[in-house]
């Protein structure tokens, strides 16, 4: 049972009259990496940002199909159903999203690590600091900042802020992750540490990643998911994808025809 | 909370509508009694807090009553043909009079007064501003063009109060030196108010003529052209519409200036002969009388603020509607 | 030929520019030599009616502080309903609203409240004249709310939604933190124009000779009494304006760079 499974999905943004998205159909599966791949404007990012409907902070969306949620009761809602203000803030607590430029808040390192925790209700502070340490370990960034946790998030380096951002996501306990281009700002050397964290990581929650870089996608990967202007051209495991692709321009892309 | 606090952002927003509707009602209401008397005569009628005698108008047209209330329109232009009284800040109405006079408030010489100091101001100020707009953006490098700005935006805090006193003291008299004339006229005034309009002036061109896309400007440079003229070709027109802006705007906040003015304009109610005449302005005639004024005085007063009032408004939304949007 | 336009200009450019410093110099010289000239300690140990300037210094700084009590949170709340929660036409509005009130002449201002609190309420009150300094402010604190608040990219409020914060606390936590200097700077320049200005509390609450608190009455203004002190016959009068000149420009411009120099700092 995949943990997120859409169906039919189309996605048209707001003032718009051509759906952004259509018709996709793609699971996710659980404790797996699924990469979203394809040219600049294929969907890739609306498509991961339905996703926890973070699309809804700019009003006027329309949907159309299912995005339908497991969680690990094994209770399964169709999240575009949510209307509530309460729901919505539910859902993002379990469906967390990492973005393209870190966004260290202006606070503490372990506040921010701290953020999610609180706004969901811990208080007590010996709590906090074990679960901020968790997370901390989890986001493979302990060991450069716990002399300095109270020092401000602005101080760390790009790559390390955006292991921050990770660690923030990850001490709430999602399910999923949503990771949208995570490295595409960052160094070489950053990028790599951050494709070890992702891999550990898929033993606790489930990974969607959009990125544009194709090897990234087929090292760390196990599914791949091939858009094109808004469709979805071919799903399959990742080895499949990038050694024996089913579609003509799946095969184009990878081979570098075009985008 | 949630609710609450956008409900409570919401409110406060809301806040400068009312504010605003809030002041055009109550200068209305307050300006009604004169607006009823005088009417659109009020603009173009330049004698203010004139005794008139009404012995002159025709007899069937004259109430018993010795106040200045009801009085036909048609009255008013036959009375204030010939009377060459002048009174000059004193307000005095005088209800229990029983000899039949009324008195005459008419905006023209405030309203000129405002208007033509504005002129002066602008024209004095324009080509200066300019200047150092240029200067700021193209010619300075980036340090000194730092320190000036702050020096040109400090220039710009200074109360108006002080403008005025240094105005009066030392600036007029110099200017009277030069152009002869009284120390505090039309001139004078305008040129204060122009020295205090010149760094807002300045910093908004700057900021226009910053707006100009690097490439653009490189382009030019790179085909052979002067500073001069990559500036008169490239930049003066790509940024012209938030000039035009900065400039309309500027003007709209001169024609609201009170304290460097009431310095230097002379606070008489009488319309300049010369530029360098002592006249008065509507901020002003009204920081002089409001504490005096009482009656139809005190509304010709509101009927003055409304004006200008109108006048700042259409002159403000016309900068930012047409100019400074097309800018963004 | 066209090199010489050119040095021609960029001369008359650089002259426009020391015309700008030279009337900045010789003001503050002439407040200076003519402030300090009358300046002696005992100015802040009297209140006027002993030749001081006391009670007109610490009114000032009350009915600006007054008015900043009221401004700035409604300001900021304002600025914050613009940015963060506007949808489209009405926002827009308030915007431009707000932006025209910044520039309406402040005499007006001072007529209104005359007319809706000094006419029923039967005469001057700090009250009145505070009020005044408050409507000429929230614009102020509107438009430098808005813009810094504009200033926040847009993941930053996205991260927080993305972890389940609700809408007003990502404002608060996150995005006014983020524009903290900013906003703090335009609330400090905002207070540093109040504070100088003359206009609206003219018929508002005029001024007093004397030490007072209370806000009911007549309250004393530094600015009001500078224009009256100008306009009285004797020398000693107009030596006392400069010198409430002298400490008011002082002021002005002292809380000014402060809010300069937050910015330049925290950067």
């Amino acid at each position: 049972m995949p943990v997120l499974n859409i169906k039919k999905f189309s996605f048209t943004y707001p003032g718009v009259d051509h759906p952004s998205l259509k018709n996709i159909n793609l699971p996710i599966k659980k404790n797996r990496i699924t990469a979203l791949i394809g040219p600049s404007g294929c969907g890739k990012s609306t498509l991961l940002r339905s996703m926890n409907r973070i699309h809804d902070l700019y009003p006027g969306n329309k949907y159309e199909g299912k995005i339908e949620f497991t969680d690990e009761n094994k209770i399964t809602t169709n999240i575009l159903d949510i209307k509530k203000e309460n729901e919505f803030i539910e859902l993002r607590q379990r469906i967390g999203m990492i973005f393209q430029k870190p966004t260290p808040f202006p606070m503490s390192i372990f506040d921010n690590v701290a953020y999610g925790l609180k706004i969901g209700g811990i208080k007590n502070k010996t709590e906090l600091e074990d679960r901020v340490e968790q997370a901390l370990k989890d986001g493979a960034l302990w060991k450069e900042v716990h002399d300095r946790l109270s020092k401000s998030a602005m101080g760390l380096s790009g790559g390390q802020q955006q292991r921050l951002c990770i660690a923030r996501a990850v001490a709430v306990k999602p399910e999923v992750l949503l990771f949208d281009e995570p490295t595409s700002a960052l160094d070489p050397i950053s990028t790599g540490a951050i494709e070890e964290l992702l891999v550990e990581l898929k033993k606790d929650v489930s990974i969607a990643i959009v990125t544009h870089n194709m090897q990234q996608a087929s090292r760390i990967s196990d599914y791949t998911a091939f858009m094109y202007l808004g469709d979805l051209v071919e799903y399959d495991k990742t080895e499949n994808i990038f050694l024996n692709p089913k579609e003509k321009k799946t095969e184009d892309y990878i081979t570098g025809r075009f985008g | 909370m949630e609710k609450i606090f956008q409900k409570l952002s919401l409110a406060s927003a809301s806040l400068v509508f009312v504010l605003l509707v809030g002041i055009f009602i109550t200068l209305y209401t307050a300006a009604k009694p004169a607006i009823d008397e005088y009417g659109f005569d009020f603009i173009t009628n330049s004698d203010w807090n004139k005794e008139v005698s009404l012995e002159s108008a025709p007899a069937d047209t004259l109430m018993e009553s010795d106040s200045d209330e009801i009085v036909d329109e048609d009255d008013m232009d036959i009375m204030d043909e010939d009377d060459m009284m002048l009174d000059e800040d004193e307000m005095m109405l005088d209800d229990e009079d029983d000899s039949l006079s009324k008195t005459i408030f008419g905006g023209l010489v405030p309203i000129v007064g405002t208007l033509l100091t504005t002129l002066i101001a602008l024209t004095f100020a324009l080509p200066i501003a300019m200047g150092i707009a240029v200067f700021l953006a193209e010619i300075a490098p980036k340090n000194i063009s730092n320190v000036v700005g702050i020096a040109i935006e400090l220039l710009a805090a200074i109360p108006s109060i002080i403008f005025g006193m240094w105005g009066l003291y030392y600036f007029a008299p110099i200017v009277a030196d030069l152009v002869g004339g009284y120390q505090v006229s039309l001139l004078t005034a305008g040129l204060v108010l122009g020295v205090m309009i010149l760094p807002f002036m300045a910093a908004i061109t700057r900021d226009s003529m910053n707006t100009t896309p690097a490439v653009l400007k490189e382009s030019a440079y790179a085909l052979g052209a002067t500073k001069f003229e990559v500036i008169k070709d490239i930049i003066f027109p790509y940024s012209k519409v938030g000039i035009i802006g900065s400039i309309i705007l500027a003007l709209g906040r001169a024609l609201g200036e009170t304290m460097a003015v009431a310095f230097l304009i002379g606070s008489i109610f009488v319309l300049p002969q010369k530029i360098t005449d002592p006249t008065i302005s509507i901020p002003v005639a009204m920081a002089n009388n409001f504490g005096e004024a009482s009656g139809l005085g005190e509304s010709a007063l509101f009927y003055l603020a409304l004006i200008l009032f109108i006048i700042s408004f259409a002159i403000i939304s016309i900068a930012k509607f047409y100019f400074l949007k097309k800018a963004k | 030929m066209r090199l010489l336009i050119n040095k021609i200009f960029l001369s008359l450019s650089v002259l426009s520019a020391v015309i700008g410093l030279a009337f900045l110099a010789w003001i503050l010289i002439t407040l200076f030599i003519k402030g300090l000239g009358s300046f002696h300690f005992s100015l802040f140990l009297n209140d006027l009616i002993d030749g001081g300037l006391r009670n007109l210094i610490i009114g000032q700084f009350i009915l600006a502080a007054i008015a900043s009590a009221i401004g700035i949170p409604l300001g900021m709340a304002a600025g914050i309903y613009i940015q963060e929660y506007g949808q489209g036409k009405y926002a827009n509005i308030i915007r431009d609203l707000s932006d025209i009130m910044m520039s309406a002449p402040s005499i007006v201002i001072g007529a209104f409240v005359y007319a809706v609190i000094v006419v029923p309420t039967g005469g001057t009150s700090g009250f009145a004249g505070a009020i005044a300094l408050a409507i000429m402010m929230i614009p102020v604190v509107i438009n430098t709310t808005d813009n810094m608040l504009s200033l926040v990219p847009r993941e930053l409020r996205e991260a927080g939604i993305a972890l389940g914060a609700s809408k007003y606390k990502v404002i608060i936590d996150i995005v006014i933190k983020a524009a903290k200097v900013g906003i703090m700077t335009g609330i400090l320049l905002a207070f540093a124009r109040i504070i100088g200005e003359t206009a609206p509390l003219l018929f508002t609450s005029e001024t007093s000779n004397y030490f007072s608190l209370d806000l009911t009455e007549s309250f004393p203004s530094l600015t009001v009494s500078i224009y009256d002190l100008a306009n009285e016959p004797e020398e000693s009068s107009r030596d006392l304006a400069w010198a409430a000149s002298f400490i008011l420009t002082l002021l002005v411009l002292i809380i000014n760079l402060s809010g300069r120099f937050i910015t330049r700092n925290k950067k």
